[in-house]
């Protein structure tokens, strides 16, 4: 039995060992903890898709068309670490760590940044008004937009340093284009942007006059060079198949995650200290070898986080600082054990022995209580839009009581062997435990 | 030896005043729906200059917000609560505020359209009855051995129900008085509470479980008294541990998990007399069939089994 518990005392030597190499170097390419939103800053949506005037059928298609556009018009601004997610059948959810590019990243997802090319008509009142130029392509009454624009649209600068936008038509958009240009000779064409003209540089909206008959190709004039340049970009990333409607949102500057950070690790700090405090105080020996297995736990819970990854989040401190207290709960109720053993006459091994078998189904139970309401929290996290806090929570609690078992169990009772048969462990007020008088 | 179940009169007396706070509390002021469960937006702003909240509520108004609900946080800042903000109406909002009371910073920005609040509330509450029922199940399951083991899962829920409408009648109070708000963090303490509250009836009932099979006393109550007594520094000392950390939580990371750690502290102190108090004395009452006892009948007259 004691070179089995030395077999045992090596192996958790060696978790330990490894658990700490994991959480001061980077290993399996983890050089840093994964911080969620709230703690690094960021911005966190989900949008519902507008599915009402899409053909039956066809939504999955446009969500993951959606998804493409996003990703691609994220990638143009280039924001690290973006993540773009199917949420159920009609939600995207876009979560942008870091904010500034992150602010003007979530502008250009609400956009539909389609270009519609206006002509001017009378209307019923007699004012002039812009309304969409169309053409009638197989009996079909077709608007002219840039979403037949072929996905190569370009930048370049006219010898008076002016600033086009080229733009090439696809075959059904020169057809249409061809048709709208050639009724519209000698008369203006106005470029809208979202239901709002397109203005120029000096602040006049761009409608130049049509000179002749438009099939293949075209260009803009009258953006500034930036203006320009981002237009084409989001024009090349495509279009959002549906319209995206924003149903949740969360913003969090980086300043505000840092302090949280800092008040956390000082929680679980004084936590932990208290804890350890209290339990060598009213238990001795065995507080003390708690104590020790609380750093054991600490230190592999952490790894565990840092190398699955688990995205910690503040909520998800709070159950790993909840946990360390309900971690020494199992030592608590294996010292009184215990302590009820020795008071009965027994020697420290058959204390020990005794102390964990007996206390075990009581630690089964309230350890597989604390479990089912994990999952539920889980289930939960999973099932409404606002999960972070609630998944984040209950994963860590739940990573900190299972491995909260195996430290509370075997690690301390290894500890405790290795005082069996020794001189220390022949005095019973080590163990803050007397013997019954008989 | 103590006497712990002898008094059970008084602690039945308590534990209905308990309950009976609480549901009046809830009856009276309701609980406060954050945006999570009742949607709007709120915003986390820090001005640089000096600004006075009556100011800042004044301004809002102003503005067309005047059921803006306005907090000043810890660190100064501004917590400003709102209907549903759309992006146009924020950028609005802020530059306003900028214009009149200087350049500020935002920290914090949330909003919560009408259908997600609507689904969260849904989903929050199968949580709960889902988790309570799971609960019941497994403590009926764990104590299946014994004679009568729905007993032990409908008191360990009974104690249980007790915990969190003391912990919900509560937060109405501090809703009245204080404006807290209940948000999702508080439904998570409170399915924290359901899981730890039941970890000391655990061990009480174990106890009961173990004393039984061992036949230390031929009366029922005599056993659940020496159980009790043989567990009372177990189950003070495994709440005391969490406790500590619970109280660090609330002392040093403040604000955002506030309710959380509330929701705890209470939860962890009445639940450790419940799992005490309430689920064992419930456990006799049904076992005698004393229910005169529920109704403060004198000692005297109830009956005896």
């Amino acid at each position: 039995m004691v070179r089995r518990n030395t077999m045992v005392s090596l192996v958790i030597l060696v978790i330990f060992v490894f658990a700490v190499c994991a959480l001061v170097y980077p290993l399996f390419g983890r050089e840093e903890m994964r911080l969620g939103l709230d703690l690094q800053g960021g911005i966190h949506m989900v949008y519902q898709a507008d599915f009402s005037d899409l053909e039956p059928g066809t939504e999955a298609e446009a969500i993951e068309g959606a998804m493409a556009v996003i990703e691609r018009r994220i990638n143009v601004l280039g924001v690290t670490e973006p993540l773009i997610q199917k949420q159920g059948g009609d939600r995207i959810l876009v979560e942008l760590p870091g904010v500034g590019e992150a602010e003007k990243a979530k502008q250009l997802i609400g956009e539909t940044t389609l270009l519609e090319f206006r002509e001017l008509v009378e209307g019923e009142d007699g004012e002039m008004e812009w309304v969409p130029a169309t053409a009638t392509i197989d009996g079909k009454e077709k608007a002219l937009t840039s979403g037949y624009f072929k996905e190569n649209t370009y930048v370049g600068q006219g010898s008076l340093s002016q600033i086009f936008l080229y733009f090439e038509w696809n075959e059904e958009g020169s057809e249409i284009s061809g048709e709208v240009t050639g009724r519209l000779i000698g008369q203006p064409l106005a470029i809208f942007l979202s239901g709002e003209p397109l203005l120029g540089d000096d602040g006049q909206p761009i409608a130049p006059i049509v000179q002749s008959k438009i099939t293949d190709r075209g260009q803009i004039e009258g953006l500034s060079l930036n203006e320009a340049t981002e237009l084409s970009q989001l024009l090349n990333a495509g279009r959002i198949p549906v319209p995206l409607n924003p149903i949740y949102e969360q913003t969090i500057s980086p300043i505000l995650g840092a302090d949280f950070i800092d008040m956390s690790l000082l929680a679980g700090m004084i936590g932990v200290i208290l804890v350890m405090l209290f339990m060598i105080i009213y238990y001795r020996l065995p507080g003390a070898l708690a104590s020790l297995a609380l750093i054991f736990y600490g230190a592999v819970v952490l790894a565990i986080f840092k190398l699955w990854p688990v995205t910690l989040t503040l909520a998800g401190i709070g159950g790993f600082v909840l946990s360390i207290g309900m971690a020494v709960d199992a030592n608590v109720l294996i010292f009184e054990r215990m302590k009820e053993e020795f008071a009965t006459g027994r020697m420290l091994g058959a204390a020990i022995e005794a102390g964990f078998n007996r206390a075990w189904t009581a630690i089964r139970d309230s350890n597989v209580t604390t479990i089912i309401v994990c999952v539920i929290l889980i289930w939960l996290g999973s099932s409404i839009v606002e999960s972070a806090p609630v998944t984040g929570f209950a994963v860590t609690l739940l990573i900190g009581v299972l491995v909260s078992m195996f430290s509370a169990i075997v690690v301390t009772r290894t500890l405790l062997r290795l005082f069996v048969g020794k001189a220390l462990g022949r005095k019973i007020s080590l163990f803050s435990a007397h013997r019954e008088k008989k | 030896m103590f006497d712990i179940t002898g008094k059970r009169s008084l602690f039945l007396i308590i534990s209905e005043i308990i309950i009976l706070i609480g549901i009046i509390a809830l009856v009276v002021f309701g609980l406060k729906p954050g945006i999570e469960f009742s949607s709007g937006s709120i915003l986390t702003i820090s001005f640089e200059q000096e600004v006075a909240q009556s100011e800042l509520q004044e301004e809002l108004a102003g503005l067309g917000y005047d059921n803006a609900i306005i907090q000043r946080t810890g660190a100064g800042d501004f917590f400003i609560r709102t209907q549903e903000l759309t992006a146009a109406e924020r950028l609005d909002l802020e530059e306003n505020l900028s214009a009149r009371f200087g350049p500020l910073t935002e920290r914090e920005f949330n909003s919560v359209s009408s259908m997600v609040a609507a689904e969260t509330v849904n989903n929050a509450i199968i949580a709960v009855a889902v988790a309570a029922l799971g609960i019941l199940l497994y403590i009926t399951w764990a104590f299946r051995r014994m004679p009568k083991p729905f007993h032990y899962g409908v008191c360990a829920i009974i104690a249980l129900v007790h915990d969190v409408v003391l912990v919900t009648g509560i937060f109405a109070i501090l809703g009245a008085i204080m404006g807290w708000e209940i948000n999702l963090m508080f439904i998570t303490g409170v399915l924290a509470v359901i899981g730890y509250s039941i970890n000391n009836t655990v061990v009480v009932f174990d106890r009961i479980r173990e004393n039984l099979r061992r036949g230390v006393h031929p009366d029922f109550e005599m056993v659940v008294n020496s159980s009790l007594v043989d567990t009372l520094s177990r189950s003070l000392n495994t709440s005391l541990t969490t406790l500590f950390v619970v109280l660090a939580l609330l002392l040093f990371v403040g604000a955002s998990i506030q309710n959380f750690a509330l929701v705890m502290l209470i939860g962890i102190i009445v639940g450790t007399y419940s799992s005490l108090f309430v689920a064992p004395t419930l456990l006799i009452v049904w076992e005698k069939g004393e229910w005169g006892r529920l109704v403060f009948l004198p000692r005297g007259k109830t009956k005896e089994a």
